[in-house]
């Protein structure tokens, strides 16, 4: 960065300010007091508001000019570059972090409050949801928009087979998955032909069918007024009190998070794994290839599916009521988020991003009313700066072994 | 031993009011490296992509010859997946690597068809599945030796130089076990160097019983390395034989090499 920005830089500035004061003016200087009616004229912020503009903008565009500088090299700089990924690819470090990992998940309900495990729980649920939607969106490149539909889908076969038969939480978290998978399938054969935008659209416009559905089919689904009085997950027979059963699900949540993990990456780095992120890098020669894209789409929307399943499952029991409100493109929203943040196909990564597009919320509450802003001034960044997500993926570790076994 | 390995009759494809290919006929024998020339918007590449299921062909028979087998298998209707598992595998004129896999991970893409794993392996990962895995890797660990990019194992298949990249468009069809290898402008771009070494390899091929059908501009390399020659012209074969007959052909003479 000149010490001395020049003329042309300063004039920029100006006017990058001048955009921010014209864009904040309705939010930070206008206040209107219905209770008196009077209008506040809060002429100071504007001021504020310019100065921030006009000084932020110096680094802002330093930066911008950086990142431009780096993705104009031509090799290797998604891949090899940022150094966390590349600490964490030495495995010695790595098995270190997972432990500490392990045991700080272990022991947090025992240092935090049940407010604070719930909160976790919550998070926990989300990082399974991204790895689900990782499987269609970040290894198989399906832009899937309306994924909270399989949650849903979960959540209603666990809270009406609960509330006409009594069925059991252990007996419907596998059905639910299977049910939610089928959905899936549901949705995978009209959109076999379609990629990319058109593709999104359908799915989103399948998400809110389901929505719909739900909300107006009042003899099925009791419409608005949701489905009450879900009863939490069973603990061998035994009754749990409110803090327990928040205990029990932190812990299953856990289980869950690692069942999923162990699964994921096992398909990730599977025959079928491979065909997805090969039809995710070009359809046409993946046909050509021998791999039959109908099969894996399917594979992949399905499998994608299953996991929501089980994790509307796990909803409807831990809030023991759902409504279809519950389920909004919001949701979807988020969990793509979630997979976009952390880096797509990579599981450390949506681990990551799920914790942090979840927990950061949470945390910013002091922000106050500025919290969301700030949550979408993060996002911005993020995919400014870092657009390859938070964790880039990386197969090259599981290469490197095969190889050395390919050679001797 | 059958006298061809792929017979095409009367094959025509329309779009709109184009006829693109214009009753084709052609037979490759065995073992054969053949090239097909012609002008560019001819046809060639469309031809290819109706080999090989990509377009579906309006009119006409493509059946494949697999070896003992009199009656051979006709490719017409299949999808692409199913006649690349008959045994017809392709490149690309623009290349279509899997950019963001490694180059061994692309070569694995190709034996996809040759191997059985579902989901539930994958997820149980047993011996079978890991007996089978291990053997995807040797295998394509080997046709990437075999084709000098043994080097660039672990390398992201994008950042490979051009030349190296055409290579393993070949080394990731030839996974696939193909009987017939379609190549689709294979020395596009290339500088000399890589076009001599980029021939020694399609003779290499060829000498291990794979046909070989080969779309090229460069002459040089049709001539010296091609045993037969079809050329076409606004879809329809305007002349066949080997390259002293095409060069000597009036017809190709005027429609594509130029006095």
């Amino acid at each position: 960065m000149p010490l001395s920005p020049s003329f042309q830089e300063i004039k920029r500035s100006f006017f990058i300010a001048l955009w921010f004061v014209f864009l904040t003016f309705p939010l930070m200087v206008v206040k209107i007091d219905p209770l008196d009616r009077v209008v506040h004229w809060r002429w100071e912020n504007m001021v504020y508001v310019g100065l921030a503009g006009f000084i932020f903008s110096f680094p802002g565009r330093w930066l911008m000019r950086r990142q431009q500088l780096r993705q104009g090299k031509p090799s290797g700089a998604g891949s090899a570059g940022f150094m966390p990924s590349a600490f964490i690819r030495d495995t010695g470090i790595r098995k270190i972090i997972i432990l500490a990992f392990f045991c700080l998940a272990l022991c947090f309900p025992l240092i935090f409050s049940p407010y604070q495990t719930n909160i976790m729980t919550t998070a926990l649920m989300y990082v399974v949801l991204g790895l689900g939607l990782n499987i269609v969106v970040g290894m198989a490149g399906l832009l899937d928009l309306g994924y909270v539909a399989f949650y849903a889908v979960g959540a209603y076969t666990y809270a009406l087979l609960n509330y006409h038969f009594h069925w059991g939480f252990w007996a419907v978290l596998p059905i639910g998955g299977l049910i939610a998978a089928f959905f899936g399938i549901l949705l995978g054969f009209p959109v076999l032909r379609l990629k990319g935008d058109y593709l999104a659209i359908v799915t989103l416009g399948f998400g809110e069918i389901v929505r719909l559905i739900l909300e107006n089919w009042g003899e099925f689904s009791q419409g608005p007024s949701g489905i009450s009085n879900i009863s939490r997950p069973g603990f061998f027979g035994i009754a749990l009190s409110l803090d327990e059963a928040i205990l029990y699900l932190y812990y299953l949540m856990i289980i869950l998070v690692l069942v999923t993990v162990f699964f994921v990456n096992r398909l990730q780095n599977s025959r079928l794994g491979r065909a997805w992120i090969a039809l995710r890098e070009d359809e046409t020669a993946c046909q050509a290839m021998g791999i039959d894209k109908t099969k894996i789409k399917l594979t992949a929307f399905a499998l994608g599916a299953f996991w929501a399943g089980i994790i509307g499952v796990i909803f409807a029991a831990k809030t023991t009521f759902i409504n279809p409100a519950s389920f909004t493109f919001l949701e979807s929203a988020i969990i793509l988020s979630i997979v976009v943040l952390g880096g797509m196909g990579s599981i450390a990564g949506v681990v990551l991003g799920a914790f942090i597009l979840i927990l950061l919320p949470e945390y910013l509450r002091f922000l106050a009313q500025y919290r969301m802003l700030a949550f979408g001034i993060i996002l911005v960044l993020m995919m400014v700066f870092r657009p390859q997500g938070l964790i880039a993926t990386n197969r090259r570790t599981y290469i490197f072994v095969k190889k050395t076994d390919a050679e001797t | 031993m059958n006298e061809y390995i792929l017979k095409i009759n009367g094959l025509s494809v329309s779009f709109g009011g184009i006829r693109a290919l214009d009753s084709l006929d052609l037979a490759l024998r065995p073992g054969e490296i053949a090239a097909l020339i012609g002008p560019n918007g001819a046809g060639k590449t469309t031809f290819f992509n109706c080999l090989t299921g990509l377009y579906a062909p309006s009119e006409g028979e493509i059946i494949l010859f697999p070896e003992k087998d009199v009656e051979g298998v006709s490719l017409k209707g299949l999808k692409p997946h199913q006649i690349t598992e008959k045994g017809l595998a392709r490149t690309f004129q623009n290349i279509r690597l899997f950019a963001q896999m490694t180059v061994l991970e692309n070569i694995m893409i190709g034996r996809h068809c040759r191997s059985r794993t579902s989901v539930l392996g994958a997820l149980l990962r047993n011996a079978a599945t890991r007996k089978e895995e291990q053997d995807i890797v040797e295998k394509s660990y080997a046709i990437l030796e075999r084709l000098g990019l043994a080097l660039s194992v672990n390398e992201l298949a994008g950042n490979l130089p051009y030349g190296a990249q055409r290579r393993l468009e070949i080394a990731r069809a030839l996974a696939t076990e193909p009987l017939l290898l379609l190549l689709d402008e294979p020395a596009a771009g290339m500088n000399p160097q890589e076009t001599m070494q980029l021939m020694e390899i399609i003779e290499e091929i060829a000498a291990d019983g794979i046909s070989i059908l080969l779309i090229e501009h460069d002459m040089k390399l049709v001539m010296s390395l091609c045993q037969r020659i079809f050329v076409i012209d606004y879809g329809q074969k305007i002349a066949q034989g080997t390259p002293a007959q095409i060069r000597s052909n009036p017809d190709v003479i005027r429609a594509y090499l130029g006095e």
